[in-house]
């Protein structure tokens, strides 16, 4: 589903990524881990289409299309989903219309027929009850005035109703309490844990792995994968820590 | 929320998803009366003689327009506009199929073809049609200078209302008209006040009488099609003690290379306990993105609170015009009267806009609250200028402002000047102001969901003046949405 292969990304004249090679199957869940600085979040960004970041060498390709000829808009309608480590807020923009739109638009992209307000809002309640989330949340304003915890499982719910193919989550467990954490972990499962589907996870902790099982488990360390394992890799990580194994 | 608007207004959907470009651009070709170009006395008997006045009427008229002849533009406000050479412009035309007033089939089908396709809806049935929760809204449109059709008048009627051309309430109602038309924008009040009393063509005239809730939204629409047509509409609207009334008032002008002028003046009274609510939407010409034509658009509009506990809402959304020198205002005098100011000014490419208010506070107990949002993209200047003012006698008077100022790109202006003028010391005024950009992560947060640039722009922009928005009745909340979108075109990318 994902193939990328020797990755360099700079912001500005900083390299971040610096040779990065990573393949990931439908049905498959990808934990990246590493310690701060290594290039996680860039990963993200730059996958997702974030202006400012330079390519400088290397490929990517989603389901066979070159990912990085695509606007961040149309990264989205081709099935990408980013979950952000730090969600933005909105003011005046209400989630369901935030979200409304958005995936009116990719399905506009993808020449499928737009949701009405009725059929949307019954998908929206289904993702917010799942993820027992109160529809008067869903009404406020995007992000605004949200606790850390709320932002998180929003973008839970985001990605419910976007039902993306491959999900990205920068860090979505920090910040959330140990029934929070359970939730989101619950909801990742449900949504994601399809045969056609992909996640990647990039979190500093094992802990969302109690949760969300990895297939993979890889150490980023200096903008390029220094280890590859198994679900037991994240428990020595927990353990020893990055330096022992980083590098 | 939008899934309600699309449920109960097909109608409005449909009437925005034509608004698209600028769609409104051309101009058609119907036969058109002018009067003479240029202007002197003789252009101001035309007029007069054309719309068959009374001899009274006439007399305002040329006494307004010796004045004129002595005053000069005002030069106080943050535009720079070239000279405007007043001869060079028509200041009269008609159509020359000028259907009878009454019944819409008597219209030039022409003009029905235009309304349609700037998607008013005048056809009663189209209005009918709208699903359940559609308000009735009717139209007295403005086509250049000749009122062509008014709807609904029959029912008006019946309820007392009076929805007429203002040359038609000249003639019919001379007495109402004598009475309040120039006292509340006075004839000298200002170079292009006095210019519209002087070559004023048509209008609307709104008399609600006592007691009266106007059972729809009455709502005009100008349009400026000929060349080089000034045009000076002139708007009076009464509201009698205890009386309600909704106005609409949707502007667009066909894409023109010259500039064309347009001076409104707007007077609105509210006796005791009576309310009135006037919305704008203006999406007039702004020019092309190199700063070429547009419309300049001086309009002069104020409202006299007299009674007490009367109350006059202006609602703006302003996103056309190359120009714009406007500043809706309240003469507060009732006790405990109440006037608010909600507008939202977007421009773009060379547009610039100086818009605001003006309270004034003279009645006891008077409030007022004012909510600006100014938006500028492109290399535009967009301000804020406005007027809390507290009459020594005023006791407690409360006042609050709040003035948002959002910028796109960084050639872009946009300023706030207040006012404030407290002579009353139990007076309460409160200004809050803030100034932003679109943030990246905002624009990114968007995009990676799903929207475009400018799907993110109009979304955040929407979500920005919604304060304003949701005053807005909803058959024009969803056409101004699209509206922010669309002049924000071009300016991300």
């Amino acid at each position: 589903m994902l193939k990328i292969t020797n990755l360099h990304a700079n912001v500005g004249d900083k390299p971040i990524l610096k040779g990065l090679t990573l393949s990931i199957n439908a049905g498959e869940i990808h934990a990246i881990m590493g310690p701060n600085g290594a290039g996680k979040s860039t990963l993200g960004y730059v996958l997702s289409g974030r202006p400012g970041y330079e390519i400088t060498e290397g490929e990517v390709t989603f389901n066979g299309q070159n990912l990085l000829d695509l606007e961040p808009h149309e990264r989205a309608a081709a099935g990408l989903f980013l979950g952000f480590q730090y969600p933005v807020e909105i003011p005046g923009v209400s989630n369901v219309q935030f979200l409304r739109e958005a995936l009116n638009a990719q399905r506009k992209y993808r020449s499928d027929t737009p949701l009405s307000g009725a059929e949307f809002l019954k998908v929206a309640r289904e993702q917010a009850g799942a993820l027992s989330m109160d529809m008067d949340m869903l009404k406020r304003p995007v992000n605004v005035g949200f606790s850390g915890g709320e932002k998180k499982r929003n973008e839970m719910v985001q990605m419910g109703i976007i039902d993306p193919a491959l999900a990205i989550l920068d860090e979505t467990d920090s910040g959330l309490d140990i029934d929070a954490l359970r939730t989101v972990g619950d909801g990742i499962n449900r949504i994601m844990r399809k045969p056609d589907k992909a996640v990647l996870l990039i979190t500093h902790y094992q802990r969302l792995l109690d949760y969300v099982k990895p297939d993979f488990v890889h150490v980023l360390a200096d903008g390029r994968i220094t280890r590859s394992g198994g679900p037991e890799l994240a428990l020595e990580l927990e353990r020893d820590g990055y330096k022992e194994l980083a590098v | 929320m939008s899934d309600e608007i699309d449920i109960k207004d097909k109608a409005a959907w449909d009437a925005a998803d034509r608004v698209a470009d600028y769609e409104h651009g051309w101009s058609s070709d119907i036969e058109t009366d002018f009067a003479p170009k240029g202007l002197t006395e003789d252009t101001v008997r035309f007029i007069s003689a054309k719309k068959n006045e009374p001899e009274w009427m006439l007399e305002w008229r040329l006494k307004a327009f010796a004045s004129w002849k002595t005053m000069t533009p005002p030069d106080w406000a943050k535009l720079n506009v070239p000279p405007i050479d007043y001869q060079e412009a028509y200041y009269y035309a008609e159509p020359k199929a000028k259907p009878k007033l009454g019944s819409l089939d008597e219209v030039d089908p022409e003009i029905l073809r235009i309304y349609e396709k700037l998607g008013i809806p005048i056809a009663e049935q189209e209005v009918l049609a709208g699903v359940e929760g559609a308000r009735r809204v009717a139209v007295d449109a403005v086509f250049d200078s000749v009122s062509v059709a008014t709807t609904f008048r029959a029912e008006l009627e019946r309820s007392g209302v009076i929805f007429r051309s203002i040359s038609e309430a000249i003639k019919e109602y001379p007495e109402l008209v004598k009475k309040w038309l120039g006292k509340i924008v006075p004839m000298h009040d200002n170079y292009f006040a006095t210019l519209n009393c002087a070559v004023f063509s048509d209008g609307t005239f709104v008399y609600i009488p006592e007691g009266v809730r106007c059972p729809m939204e009455l709502s005009t629409y100008f349009r400026i099609n000929a060349e080089n047509t000034g045009q000076f509409e002139r708007t009076l609207i009464i509201a009698d003690k205890g009386s309600y009334v909704s106005y609409l008032e949707g502007c667009t002008a066909p894409m023109r290379d010259e500039n064309q002028l347009h001076a409104a003046v707007v007077e609105l009274v509210a006796l005791d306990d009576a309310e009135i609510k006037y919305s704008t939407v203006q999406n007039w010409y702004p020019g092309d993105a190199e700063g070429k034509g547009g419309i300049y658009n001086f309009v002069t509009k104020r409202s006299l609170c007299q009674g007490k506990n009367s109350k006059v809402s202006w609602t703006q959304v302003e996103t056309g015009s190359a120009v714009t020198w406007k500043y809706p205002s309240c003469v507060l005098n009732g006790e405990n009267s109440v006037g608010e100011f909600y507008s939202v000014a977007v421009t773009n490419n060379y547009q610039q806009a100086d818009t605001g208010t003006k309270m004034i506070h003279n009645g006891k107990g008077s409030r007022s609250t004012i909510v600006s949002k100014g938006i500028s993209a492109g290399h535009s200047n967009n301000t804020y200028r406005g007027l809390v003012r507290v009459a020594p006698n005023a006791e407690g008077v409360r006042n609050f402002t709040q003035c948002d100022s959002l910028l796109l790109g960084s050639l872009s202006g946009a300023h706030t000047v207040p006012y404030i003028e407290v002579r009353n010391p139990s007076a309460q005024i409160e200004h809050e102001a803030t100034t932003s950009k679109i943030s990246d992560d905002q624009m990114f947060y968007a995009q990676a969901r799903g929207l475009n640039a400018e799907e993110a722009v109009t979304l955040i922009v929407n979500g920005f003046a919604k304060e304003v928005l949701q005053q807005l009745p909803m058959e024009f909340a969803v056409e101004a949405q699209k509206l922010l979108g669309i002049s924000l075109e071009g300016s991300v990318g």
